[in-house]
C-alpha cells in the first residue's frame, strides 16, 4: 500500500466546491450565531425576568446535549412540527442555533466585566441604552471576551464536519466519499485534516491581531 | 428665586432597609452646598437619587424647578414622566464619581468629546475643540491623547471633571472626588472645584474633606441615619457647641481642616 495523493486530482472541482460549502455554511452559522448570541446576552442580562428564564433554559439545553442530536432532530424531527428543512439550511440553522448558545455566554460574561460605574457615567452624559452599548459596553467587553469568541469560532469550524450526517455536501462528506472511491480513504482524511488546520491557523492568526489591535487602544494596560 | 435644587421628603428603601428617611433640602443657585456625615448615612444614595442613578421611593426632586423623574399628581400620586422629559432635566446635572469611571478604551480628549458627538450631534471638529477648551481649564490640555490608564489619579479625576463640565450643566455633583487619590493629589482636583464655585457654579459635593467644606461651602448639610441631622452655613452648623452627633463624627475626621475647627 503506498501513500499516494495523486487521485485528488482528478476530483479537484468537487473537492473546491465541497470546501466552498463549509467555508460558507461556517462563516453563515458564526455571523447568524453571533448576532443572535448578542441578542439572547442582551434578553438575559437587560431583558425582562420571565425572558431572560425562558432565554437560559434554551442555552443550556443546547448546550448540555451533543450538537449531533441537536442536528438528527431540526432535520428528521423538523417535518413533525411543519419544519421541513432541506440539508444546507437546516445545517446552518442548526449549527446557528449551537453558535449561539455558546457565544451568548461569553458574551453575558463580557457585559458583567464592564464596570457599573462606566455605564453611569455614560447615563449622565445623556447616552440612550443604545448608545452606550455601542460605544461603552461593546468596546469595553471586546478586549475581554476576543479570545474566547475566536476559540468558539475555530470550535465551529470543526463541528461543521457533523453536518455530513445529514447529507450536507460539504468537505467532509465529499472528501471520505472520494477518499474510498478511489480506495485512498487515509489519504482523503490526511488532506481533509491538513485543510481543517490551516483554516484554524488563519482564524487563530487573524483573531490574535484583532486582539493586538484592542490592545493597543489602552485598554488592556489597565 | 428658584432653587437649583429643591429636595422634598425624600425617601428611599433597598427592599427592607430604608437609607433616606425624608429628606428636605434647597440647593441655592451659584452656592456650593457640602453633603457631610458618617459612612452609611446615606450621602452617596442622596447624591445618586439627584443625578437619578437611584429612582426615590417617595418624595419629589424639582431641578431649576422642573419635576426629575416623576410628577406628583394633585392627590398625591406619582407618575414617571416620559424618558424624553427626564433627558431633558437631566442633561443639566453633570456627576463625578469617587473612582472616575474615565472610559478606558478613549483617551481624555475622547471622553471628554465623546457626549458632544454622540449626544450632541456635534461635528468631530467643533467636539474637539470644545472637549479641549475644557481640558485647559483643568489644565490638561497636554495630557489630550492619553489614556486614562496613562495618567495620574488627580489627572483622571480633573478629565472627568471636564467630561462632566463638556456638557454645560447648571448643577455639579461630586461624590467624595478625592477620597481615592493619594494625599498629595487630592490639592489638583480641589483647585479645579474651588475655581468652578468662583465661577458660580451650583455644586453639591460629599467629601470627607472637611477643611474643604468649612471653606468653600456657602451651605453644610450633616446627614445621619438617613436623616439631615443639620443644615446651615459653616458658621452656623461648626460654631460651638455643636450638635452632639456632629461633634462624635469630627472627632473621628482630625484632618488638617478639621484640627482648625476644634
Ligand atoms: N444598591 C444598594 N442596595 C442595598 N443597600 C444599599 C445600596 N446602596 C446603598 N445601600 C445602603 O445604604 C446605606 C447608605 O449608603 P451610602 O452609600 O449612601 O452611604 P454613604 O453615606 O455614601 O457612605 P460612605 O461615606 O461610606 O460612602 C448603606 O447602609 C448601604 O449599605
Ligand atoms: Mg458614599
Amino acid at each position: 500500500m503506498t501513500f499516494d495523493l495523486g487521485f485528488i486530482a482528478q476530483h479537484l472541482p468537487e473537492v473546491i466546491e465541497a470546501a466552498g460549502t463549509t467555508l460558507m455554511i461556517w462563516a453563515a452559522g458564526a455571523f447568524c450565531g453571533l448576532a443572535l448570541g448578542f441578542l439572547v446576552a442582551l434578553g438575559r442580562r437587560y431583558g425582562p425576568a420571565p425572558l431572560a428564564v425562558l432565554l437560559g433554559v434554551i442555552v443550556e439545553l443546547l448546550r448540555g446535549t451533543p450538537f449531533l442530536v441537536q442536528l438528527f432532530l431540526l432535520y428528521f424531527g423538523g417535518p413533525f412540527i411543519g419544519l421541513s428543512l432541506d440539508p444546507i439550511p437546516a445545517g446552518v440553522l442548526g449549527l446557528t442555533c449551537y453558535a449561539a448558545a455558546y457565544y451568548s455566554e461569553i458574551l453575558r460574561a463580557g457585559f458583567d466585566g464592564v464596570p457599573a460605574g462606566h455605564v453611569e457615567a455614560a447615563a449622565c452624559v445623556g447616552f440612550s441604552g443604545w448608545q452606550t452599548i455601542r460605544r461603552i459596553i461593546l468596546p469595553e467587553m471586546a478586549v475581554l471576551v476576543m479570545p474566547a469568541l475566536v476559540n468558539m469560532t475555530i470550535l465551529l469550524l470543526k463541528e461543521t464536519a457533523v453536518l455530513s450526517i445529514i447529507t450536507v455536501p460539504e468537505l467532509t462528506m465529499v472528501t471520505s466519499a472520494i477518499g474510498s472511491e478511489s480506495y485512498a480513504f487515509v489519504e482523503a482524511l490526511f488532506l481533509l485534516a491538513l485543510f481543517y488546520w490551516v483554516m484554524v491557523e488563519i482564524c487563530g492568526h487573524l483573531g490574535r491581531f484583532a486582539e493586538l489591535r484592542l490592545a493597543r487602544t489602552g485598554l488592556v494596560a489597565r | 428665586m428658584i432653587a437649583a435644587v429643591s429636595v422634598t421628603g425624600l425617601v428611599k428603601r433597598f427592599g427592607q432597609a430604608e437609607v433616606l428617611r425624608g429628606i428636605d433640602l434647597e440647593v441655592p443657585a451659584g452656592r456650593v452646598t457640602c453633603l457631610i456625615g458618617p459612612s452609611g448615612s446615606g450621602k452617596s444614595t442622596l447624591l445618586r437619587c439627584l443625578a437619578f442613578l437611584e429612582e426615590a421611593t417617595e418624595g419629589a426632586i424639582l431641578i431649576g424647578g422642573e419635576p426629575l423623574g416623576f410628577a406628583v399628581t394633585p392627590d398625591g400620586r406619582r407618575t414617571r414622566l416620559p424618558s424624553g422629559r427626564i433627558r431633558a432635566v437631566r442633561s443639566q446635572i453633570g456627576m463625578v464619581f469617587q473612582h472616575f469611571n474615565l472610559w478606558p478604551h478613549m483617551t481624555a480628549l475622547g471622553n471628554v468629546s465623546e457626549a458632544l458627538k454622540t449626544v450632541r450631534r456635534l461635528g468631530r471638529s467643533e467636539a474637539d475643540d470644545r472637549a479641549m477648551a475644557q481640558l485647559r481649564k483643568v489644565g490638561l490640555q497636554n495630557r489630550a491623547n492619553l489614556y486614562p490608564s496613562q495618567l495620574s489619579g488627580g489627572q483622571q479625576q480633573r478629565v472627568a471633571i471636564a467630561r462632566a463640565l463638556a456638557l454645560e450643566p447648571k448643577i455639579m455633583l461630586f461624590d467624595e472626588p478625592t477620597s481615592s487619590l493619594d494625599p498629595e493629589l487630592t490639592g489638583e482636583v480641589l483647585n479645579v472645584m474651588r475655581a468652578l464655585a468662583a465661577d458660580g457654579m451650583t455644586m453639591v459635593v460629599v467629601s470627607h474633606e472637611i477643611g474643604f467644606a468649612a471653606s468653600v461651602g456657602h451651605q453644610i448639610a450633616f446627614l445621619d441615619h438617613g436623616q439631615l441631622l443639620l443644615r446651615g452655613t459653616p458658621q452656623e452648623v461648626f460654631r460651638k457647641p455643636r450638635h452632639a452627633r456632629l461633634d462624635q463624627f469630627l472627632d473621628t475626621y482630625l484632618d488638617r481642616g478639621a484640627a482648625m475647627l476644634l
